[in-house]
């Protein structure tokens, strides 16, 4: 499923327009299951998945599989609605470089919002 | 085709705050009982459109709001070029208070949003007599910090871009598009280190838990409505302030999140209007 982002990210021009000074690999860790996702100028050229030996990337987005359920619904609960929100809860850890989630921070949050069941924004 | 205006005037009021000149942005709409609107941290006074444009409320309130100093149209003092912003507690307080005393506001309602909210229950704990009444939105007692607010000012990062992003989850679902990224835009705006500066106040000089429970709402009624979607201020945060107070009275509201009179101004009067309703019948 975290394959889709491809797809979804590179098929939303206004999305990949606003990441183009963006090109990095990020790691994304749900339950037991890591995958890296790398950038380049605002397209995702690679999905791969775990499990890595070394896998190396400027930052990483760890959760569980329950909350990361949550968070795809098409219309999540409160607290579950935001990558801000599982932060603030504690079952979202941000690590690694962080001031490249940051400085991007609004294109993260959309472009993992496509995982959502119909794609919505998020 | 003739233009339409808005019946929102804004005028610029000269002010002594905290023994500094200020050149401080005020709008107002409507006539009757005196509505004072305070802003979120981060954003303005254009927050308030929804009511100010909404004769129900209008007809018998006249409905303020005033950019803080360093906030929207409002400039931030001479000499800030040197300074780093932050809100306190104090200054914040008497702001409020001067800017009741230079409009002649006799005991007007108070109504704050997220700072504007916790400012309220200072303002009900420590002047009561001020007003008529008080309504905290978004309103609890403290927030921890949940991210590392220095990368709200630094420069490889876009202040507004990443302030508008932290709180972009902070809108309810609901949300018509155009108000909400609205609502992002006044985001958007800020000038450096201003949200930061707030959130200051908002996350360690603002810490109201020790005292929160002394509010006496014989002295002044206090109404607290929170959003539903609201991750900053939970509504389990305001339904503890509301039970650690005797008569007060909480809503929260079903969709509605962090900024519940910009982000979607139609639903949240539904909530608003009885309140307004209620202090009238007073």
């Amino acid at each position: 499923m975290i394959e889709m982002l491809k797809e979804r990210v590179n098929g939303d021009a206004g999305l990949v327009r606003r990441g183009r000074y963006l090109t990095t690999t990020f790691l994304l860790e749900i339950g037991k299951t890591a995958w890296l996702i790398a950038i380049h100028e605002g397209r995702i050229v690679a999905v791969t998945q775990g499990p890595f030996v070394m896998p190396s990337s400027s930052f990483a987005l760890r959760t569980s599989d329950e909350e990361w359920d949550r968070f795809c619904e098409l219309r999540p609960p409160p607290g579950s609605n935001d990558l801000m929100a599982l932060i603030k809860r504690r079952v979202l850890k941000a690590e690694g470089e962080l001031q490249i989630f940051m400085a991007n921070l609004r294109y993260f949050k959309e472009a993992l919002g496509k995982l959502r069941r119909e794609g919505a924004a998020a | 085709m003739s233009a339409k205006f808005e019946p929102i005037i804004g005028r610029y009021m000269h002010l002594e705050l905290s023994g500094r000149a200020h050149r401080v942005y005020v709008e107002e709409a409507g006539e009757g009982t005196p509505l004072l609107c305070l802003h979120t941290a981060g954003a303005d006074g254009r927050q308030y459109r929804g009511l100010m444009n909404d004769p129900r409320v209008t007809r018998n309130h006249r409905v303020i709001a005033f950019d803080m100093p360093w906030h929207g149209k409002s400039s931030p003092p001479q000499g800030w070029h040197d300074e780093e912003y932050q809100l306190t507690s104090t200054q914040y307080t008497a702001m409020i208070l001067a800017v009741i005393d230079a409009l002649e506001l006799d005991k007007p309602i108070v109504i704050g949003c997220s700072i504007g909210g916790r400012i309220a229950l200072h303002l009900a704990l420590e002047h009561p007599e001020r007003f008529r009444a008080i309504i905290g939105l978004q309103a609890g007692a403290h927030v921890d910090p949940y991210y590392d607010l220095n990368f709200l000012h630094r420069p490889d990062v876009h202040g507004g871009e990443v302030a508008a992003a932290i709180v972009s989850g902070l809108v309810g679902p609901d949300a018509p598009d155009s108000e909400r990224w609205e609502t992002l835009w006044h985001y958007m705006q800020g000038g450096p280190g201003v949200f930061k500066g707030d959130l200051y106040f908002y996350k360690i000089d603002g810490d109201i838990r020790a005292r929160v429970a002394e509010i006496d709402t014989r002295r002044c009624p206090l109404f607290l409505l929170s959003g539903e979607y609201d991750y900053s201020c939970t509504p389990a945060e305001t339904l503890a302030v509301a039970n650690s107070i005797a008569g007060c009275e909480a809503t929260i509201m079903k969709g509605l999140g962090h900024f519940p009179m910009s982000e979607n101004p139609g639903e949240f009067l539904q909530h608003l209007l009885p309140v307004l309703e209620k202090i009238g019948g007073r």
